[in-house]
């Protein structure tokens, strides 16, 4: 075992850090002391900031050099991810378009897709949304209802997406569709690409328990796409999608850290009140969520090394969110008991406290994630399913009627 | 990067499931509890050569490190192997690392033809100065035996392995309670070896006295004393593992042949995800015990940060797997013939040793914490 760079390794973290150092003025505040108060503003500078890291090479730094990224391998980004924390600079914006739906395009896109959208996206001169998750389907992705039908040589698209991130300023979104109501429902989906600005389009903030407005639901009032808009075959979105989340797990893989929710920074905070940090209850809490995190660091190099190795990250990828969400709401808890009600007006711990609720249902909620460890991992069977092989169309109005009695 | 076991590593955990897998230990361990013998499994470990993994080659040993003696552990927890590891690996790790080591004794304790046990003192940390033992009964701890003089005087309980070992490898403190290692006869004057069976037969267990007892006292590197704990605790992480492994299987298994109201109980969400829940637990000892092994090697100095945690995921592990391993057989699973309470007994006596979880929980606050003032 040995966690140190190669000599390689090494001279590309000094080169990343060499960088950093001498633009570290360029990268926008975004949290905290001095952050910029406009999110417009902030998602300008935000933007501005991924031009210039992709400029220099730091984007899309697993992406193949044909579509402008840098042919490197997860261990560089996830240096390149030390290095960032290190420096105390923000990453890129559009962490959702790169780390998911251009690999995603690039897995199933034509070549005139690839060439006319991976680059934009690479620079944030547009930046992507998903637009997967509805109101009525979370966890079971496949009963989405959003429509989209023949039009001419295009389609007409109808319904409402909802959790879009970056939706108020994407250029593009990435859509999972229903194309076939007739067969059952993994089977007659499609993937699109849709242009945010298209006529129809209504985008609605929400705004969540933090207050903030990091979300959106997305309105699609029968809304044009052209030809060439799908992505994959027609029918055949459920395996799009499926890569897309394949690539969100390995983003999490490779990014345990990314979150923040680090031991090391709370203990600062216990350790300031005396009082606390002399209390057995206090450091045995502290202590027991503070080794799932420790756990969750060493998993994500358990799984880099794996997929240094060749292999993608299974289904069990998912426990680490179910660790990580636990283990930040103890802590959020902890703090809040030790700080007092200061703590919600703490701008870290009051957003950790407010924040982690929701988390636990983003990206799959615990439920779901544990009934696919389950399955997947550990090989037991699955509930009875009452919506297999049943027509989608037919699979509703069951559901109605159900409903009704 | 590398955070994997190797190929050698790979096979000696093999190995070691196959030279124990020529044993029935689960049943002996009921027998034991019944006042049956637990049979001898020395010989096994001997032929395995795993009475020397700490011991540097110089001195006749295997010359490996703690991932390697948690891994042997980890299997010996799986079929609850009465081998007395948790005392004669810390024992030899750290009179290996003395520098008056006396080379003959290293080879005899390397090849198991004489058997050391460490009697372990707690550290001190932020808010107990001094070094302490476990006591006999309640939550206040006792003194570490001091050394004076060259004699030894004090007492420790619940000193796992000590029944039977040849020799005493003693955590003590010098007048001014400063840490000092002392190497004793185990059968020597003013040496009483107590054993004492509680709850679990497979766990040999003492309570040692010393009352002037002479000793050879040892010359080591600052913090080996204080390394040796976290060694033991590693040690008890790592039969951990073993265990949570082996009550996953039996669950799932069991889960999927159990059927009710039509259809097997591990398709319920219920009992899935606190299957699910055994991994988890399981995943984060695994990497924990990993970053143990690594950090002991290459960054002693996260080495008490990194033990803690991997005791105190074993713990949270070994009490989700053993309970759930009887819960999920139902009824069958709380009775003496089925074998889920054997691996209950180990996890219930195992999460008191050694300080207990809750202690080592706190050592992780506490290292975390300096580790934050120190970077204030």
């Amino acid at each position: 075992m040995d966690l140190s760079d190669t000599p390689e390794q090494a001279a590309y973290r000094e080169q990343v850090r060499a960088w950093l150092t001498q633009h570290r003025d360029d990268a926008p505040v975004l949290h905290g002391e001095g952050a910029i108060e406009d999110p417009a503003e902030a998602v300008r500078a935000h933007r501005a900031w991924q031009r210039k890291l992709a400029e220099a090479g730091y984007v899309g730094l697993t992406w193949p050099a044909e579509y402008g990224g840098q042919a490197l391998g997860p261990i560089e980004q996830v240096i390149f991810n030390q290095e960032l924390t290190r420096a105390g600079v923000p990453g890129i914006l559009d962490t959702i378009g790169v780390g998911m739906l251009g690999p995603t395009i690039m897995a199933h896109g034509t070549e005139e897709q690839k060439q006319r959208h991976l680059g934009p996206m690479l620079h944030a001169d547009e930046v992507w949304c998903q637009l997967f998750s509805e109101p009525a389907a979370g966890s079971d992705l496949a009963a989405i209802q959003c429509r989209a039908r023949p039009d001419d040589d295009g389609w007409r698209l109808s319904g409402q997406k909802v959790w879009t991130t970056n939706a108020q300023f994407a250029a593009y979104g990435l859509l999972l569709a229903r194309t076939d109501p007739d067969v059952p429902k993994h089977k007659g989906l499609t993937m699109f690409i849709v242009p945010m600005d298209a006529e129809g389009i209504t985008v609605r903030p929400l705004r969540q328990i933090t207050g903030k407005g990091e979300f959106n639901e997305v309105f699609f009032d029968d809304v044009r796409l052209e030809a060439g808009a799908e992505v994959g075959p027609v029918d055949g979105g459920w395996a799009v999608g499926l890569t897309t989340l394949m690539f969100e797990r390995l983003a999490i893989g490779a990014g345990a850290d990314s979150f923040g929710y680090r031991a090391d920074r709370f203990a600062a905070s216990i350790a300031a009140d005396e009082t606390a940090a002399s209390s057995t209850e206090v450091r045995q809490r502290f202590g027991e969520l503070s080794v799932e995190l420790i756990a969750l660091r060493f998993t994500g190099f358990r799984m880099l090394t794996a997929i240094q190795r060749g292999a993608m990250p299974g289904p069990e990828a998912a426990l680490g969110k179910v660790t990580m969400v636990r283990a930040a709401i103890d802590a959020g808890e902890l703090l809040a008991d030790v700080i007092g009600p200061e703590a919600f007006s703490d701008e870290e711990y009051g957003e950790i406290i407010s924040f982690l609720p929701g988390l636990k249902s983003a990206g799959g909620t615990e439920e779901i994630l544990r009934n696919i460890v389950g399955e997947r991992v550990l090989g037991l069977p699955p509930e009875p399913r009452l919506d297999k092989g049943i027509p989608f169309s037919e699979l509703r109005a069951r559901e109605r009627e159900e409903a009704r009695a | 990067m590398n955070f994997a076991l190797s190929d050698e590593q790979v096979f000696l955990q093999e190995a070691a499931r196959g030279a124990l897998g020529r044993v029935k230990t689960v049943e002996a361990a009921r027998e034991a509890l019944e006042g049956g013998d637990v049979p001898d499994l020395w010989p096994v470990a001997r032929e395995a050569g795993w009475p020397g993994l700490l011991v540097s080659e110089e001195h006749g040993g295997a010359g490996l490190g703690a991932i390697e003696a948690m891994l042997v552990a980890a299997e010996c927890g799986r079929v609850l192997a009465a081998i007395p590891l948790l005392g004669h690996v810390p024992a030899t790790g750290l009179l290996d690392a003395a520098a008056n080591a006396d080379g003959d004794l290293m080879r005899r304790l390397a090849e198991g033809e004489e058997r050391a046990a460490f009697v372990p003192a707690r550290p001190p940390d932020d808010l107990e100065a001094n070094w302490t033992v476990a006591p006999r009964r309640g939550a206040r701890r006792g003194p570490a035996p001091r050394l004076q003089d060259g004699k030894l005087t004090g007492e420790s309980h619940w000193v796992p392995d000590a029944p039977g070992a040849d020799h005493l490898v003693v955590a003590a403190v010098d007048a001014g309670g400063a840490p000092r290692a002392a190497l004793v006869d185990a059968g020597g004057a003013g040496v009483s070896v107590e054993p004492v069976m509680r709850y679990d037969a497979t766990r040999s267990l003492a309570h040692v006295r010393f009352e002037g007892a002479g000793v050879t006292e040892l010359d080591l590197p600052e913090g080996t004393l204080a390394a040796t704990w976290y060694l033991a605790q590693c040690l008890l992480a790592g039969e951990a593992l073993g265990i949570a492994e082996e009550c996953l299987e039996r669950s799932v298994t069991y889960a999927k042949e159990r059927f009710t109201f039509g259809r097997a109980i591990g398709s319920y969400q219920a009992v899935k995800h606190s299957l699910v829940e055994i991994l988890r637990r399981m995943e984060n000892l695994r990497s924990l015990v990993y970053y143990a092994g690594w950090a002991r090697g290459f960054s002693p100095e996260e080495f008490p940060l990194a033990a803690s945690s991997a005791r105190v995921a074993a713990d949270q592990a070994l009490d989700h797997a053993t309970r759930e391993l009887i819960s999920v057989h139902g009824g069958i699973g709380a009775t003496w013939e089925h074998d889920a309470p054997l691996y209950f007994r180990r996890s219930q006596l195992s999460r008191r040793l050694l300080g207990g979880s809750g202690d080592s929980a706190e050592r992780v606050a506490a290292e975390l914490m300096a580790g934050a003032r120190a970077a204030a």
